[in-house]
């Protein structure tokens, strides 16, 4: 992975003493809390419903096991001994100290990390493929890629202060395993009819309130032009979004009313300044950063290996979490492994300090002291022995990081919702503990089979849920919490926007509906249809039926107010 | 008499900026004798008054309004504003970096408006070399603002060159 040089260290540095020079003057009454509210967000720190919570930076996902052993210390020393991963692949600290947060951040510069730009409206972290680099059906590692734009639109002069925030994701991959339609910019790593590698360019998709995909701007950039087009772009978006209305500013809005022929004619007149200045970058350069990515010292492996194949016919519970949490490595005799942070009892995407320490051991052990975090909120070990398979599923089970659901109904995408955020409209985790208790029998999710379901507390859609073939949005109508679900979403290369089926949901009839749209499918399915497939086959008609069937929306709005303890009302 | 951050320093200056008021308009609001920075709305209207006159005049660019407009009269204005109207709108360092690097504008380029001392570094790299910060902010503190980076990974005003054409060559150095 990569490594800080002399620079790169002492940037974050500096970044430390000036968001610690900025606290202090706050503290000393010389920035109002309006003053401080940019500045602080844009090294992580929100002040939520609690307190305040911290967002740190894991760039693309990657995290070696010294950098995750730092984030338990930290978890320990300044929180609850918990940490939560996100859909940007970053962590969240829930209960820091807000004067404490400069030393927080002091302790990540020791291992190479930050809370840059993790908030604020400028450019997040990049997000990718958390099998980048061992995924059989990858181009070319998209991680060097990834890297480039970390650094480029660090402290960018001119971008810090956009309409909105700014999202890009890389691909590299047959399978879009980085949603980058959903991307204010998607860039997907091609090469071109000669060999040449370069990026196919999308802009203006995103989630939120206005969920939209993205849009193709240009079919094939040269590689070494790829800072200085996306500075194109930002400068048009910079100068020409919308700053009137926040739900209005995000690219997309700009890209939808200027069009995206005409956006691209704009992005192309901008771009012809910029092309072929200093900005371009040089073969010496990818080379450098791809020079911190070169693959780990794999063994010369058998393809099968026949211990494990033996193993997989004799214990059906290992050889479940195998089918589910095992994937397909490029190199022969290794598999990449997915931990799942989706046990019940807890909140999808936490991480317990004991479990972090625990993770960073089997990473050292298992995968050459590296793992990733991935957009679903698990945790990656990507260089495994086929060999050592068996024993790192007996060590993560004793962690409760062995649960086999991973790309099962209960792998829930979910944001922390309003129990702890303070811009949800209404609780996420007790949807998901609910779903959980619902659907607590492997074999019955074994026999549902594929399906995403996402949960969020807002129309931020920090769950995904509109890219979910069950989407569930918290809503906030007279102060009470309801639920509207979408069905048909799905991520991948044919990233898909769910549709409403209807009015919405109290609570308690959330994972009722749940298990009739699972009914619906599992009684109209072909043998090989998932349920997305039923879904775009039978439409929208027998899954609305059966939700709405024998609900009446008054009667159920009276029957418990928001106080009510949902996951009683669930299990009664 | 105000002070602004001038050439990494602190300094007296002499500049006004005319705002207008609630119903004056750019055809006919005063011109002021003194150095005054005006909307843009006024020197397009007046351009060809202010230059038979005489007058030691700037323009200030509001953050809506690009340099394009003013193309063409660069070399008469030896100062303009770029008006920041909130900390966090950000469209004058993009109008500021248009100036110097796409109509090779040489004069002073003025920060007006919300100008606190978080904003000057990367003020500074968009090519803006004089900060009228806010009144109410200590201004002798706030030029601690232009030196909080040693480095920087893009290329900018300041630095034309990113830091890997630069890496690069300090690697050619030192084999």
């Amino acid at each position: 992975m990569y490594r800080y040089d002399s620079t790169d260290q002492q940037l974050i540095d500096e970044r430390v003493s000036q968001y610690r020079g900025q606290m202090a003057r706050h503290l000393a009454g010389e920035l109002s809390d309006d003053e401080l509210r940019p500045l602080r967000l844009q090294n992580g720190l929100y002040i939520q419903r609690h307190g305040p919570m911290l967002r740190i930076a894991i760039p693309y996902g990657m995290l070696s096991s010294a950098q995750l052993r730092k984030l338990a210390e930290i978890s320990r020393r300044y929180d609850r001994a918990v940490g939560h991963f996100t859909t940007r692949q970053n962590m969240q600290l829930n209960w820091p100290q807000f004067e404490e947060t400069p030393e927080i951040l002091a302790e990540l510069a020791s291992v190479e990390m930050h809370a840059v730009q993790t908030s604020g409206n400028c450019i997040r972290n990049i997000t990718s493929d958390h099998f980048a680099g061992v995924a059989p059906d990858e181009l070319v590692d998209p991680r060097p890629y990834c890297e480039l734009l970390r650094q480029w639109s660090t402290f960018h002069p001119e971008f810090a202060f956009l309409p909105r925030k700014f999202k890009i994701a890389v691909n590299a991959a047959a399978q879009d395993r980085a949603v980058i339609r959903a991307h204010d910019i998607g860039l997907e790593v091609i090469s071109d009819e000669r060999g040449e590698i370069g990026f196919k360019v999308l802009v203006g998709g995103g989630l939120g309130r206005t969920p939209i995909l993205g849009k193709v701007v240009r079919e094939f950039l040269p590689r070494r032009h790829i800072l200085s087009y996306l500075e194109a772009i930002l400068r048009l978006y910079n100068r020409y979004g919308r700053r009137d209305n926040m739900y209005k500013a995000r690219i997309k809005i700009l890209v939808q009313a200027l069009g995206i022929e005409e956006f691209a004619r704009q992005v192309e007149a901008e771009w012809a300044h910029l092309r072929n200045g200093e900005t371009t970058v040089t073969d010496a350069e990818f080379d450098r950063i791809s020079g911190h990515f070169e693959p780990p010292a794999w063994e010369a492996l058998p393809v099968e290996d026949p211990v494990h194949s033996a193993r997989l016919a004799t214990d059906k519970a290992f050889a479940n979490w195998v089918k589910r949490c095992v994937h397909a490595h490029k190199t022969p005799g290794y598999a990449a492994v997915t931990l799942s942070l989706k046990a019940p009892g807890v909140a999808p995407g936490d991480i317990s300090e004991a479990q972090m320490i625990a993770v960073a051991d089997l990473a050292d052990r298992f995968s050459f002291g590296e793992l990733r975090v991935s957009h679903e909120q698990n945790l990656i070990l990507s260089d495994v022995r086929l060999g050592d398979l068996h024993e790192l599923w007996q060590l993560a089970r004793g962690q409760r990081l062995a649960t086999a659901n991973i790309g099962l109904l209960t792998d829930m995408i979910c944001c922390p919702g309003g129990d702890l955020c303070a811009l949800a409209n209404a609780r996420s985790l007790p949807i998901a503990a609910a779903v959980h208790d619902k659907f607590d029998d492997l074999d019955y999710l074994y026999d549902i089979g594929d399906i995403s379901l996402n949960i969020s507390g807002c129309m931020n859609s920090c769950g995904h849920h509109h890219v979910a073939n069950i989407g569930i949005l918290g809503v906030d109508k007279n102060d009470e919490e309801w639920y509207q679900i979408t069905v048909g979403g799905q991520q991948g290369n044919s990233a898909t926007i769910g549709k409403v089926i209807g009015p919405s949901f109290y609570a308690q009839e959330v994972p009722e509906v749940i298990e009739a749209l699972i009914n619906v499918y599992l009684e109209q399915r072909t043998a090989s249809e998932r349920f997305i497939d039923t879904w775009q086959r039978v439409g929208a008609d027998p899954f609305k039926a059966r939700a709405y069937a024998g609900r009446d929306r008054r009667r159920t709005a009276k029957v418990a107010g928001k106080d009510s303890n949902i996951k009683e009302i669930v299990n009664a | 008499m105000p002070r602004i951050i001038k050439h990494m320093q602190v300094i007296e200056d002499h500049w006004q900026m005319l705002t207008l008021a609630e119903g004056e308009t750019p055809e006919a609001v005063a011109l002021p004798a003194e150095p005054t920075l005006l909307p843009l709305a006024v020197w397009l209207l007046r351009r060809d008054e202010i230059v038979a006159a005489g007058l030691e005049l700037g323009v200030w660019l509001d953050a809506g309004e690009g340099p394009e407009a003013l193309a063409d009269d660069l070399e008469r204005l030896p100062v303009i504003g770029v008006n920041f109207p909130k900390f966090t709108d950000g469209r004058s360092y993009s109008s500021a970096r248009l100036l110097r690097e796409r109509y090779a504008y040489h004069g002073e380029i003025r920060a007006l408006g919300d100008v606190q001392q978080d904003q000057l570094f990367y003020m500074r790299r968009c090519g803006i070399d004089a900060y009228a910060v806010r009144a109410d902010k200590d201004i002798d503190k706030a030029l601690a603002g232009l030196a909080v980076f040693s480095e920087t990974y893009q290329a900018a005003v300041d630095q034309p060159q990113p830091l890997f054409r630069r890496r690069a060559a300090h690697r050619q150095e030192a084999a």
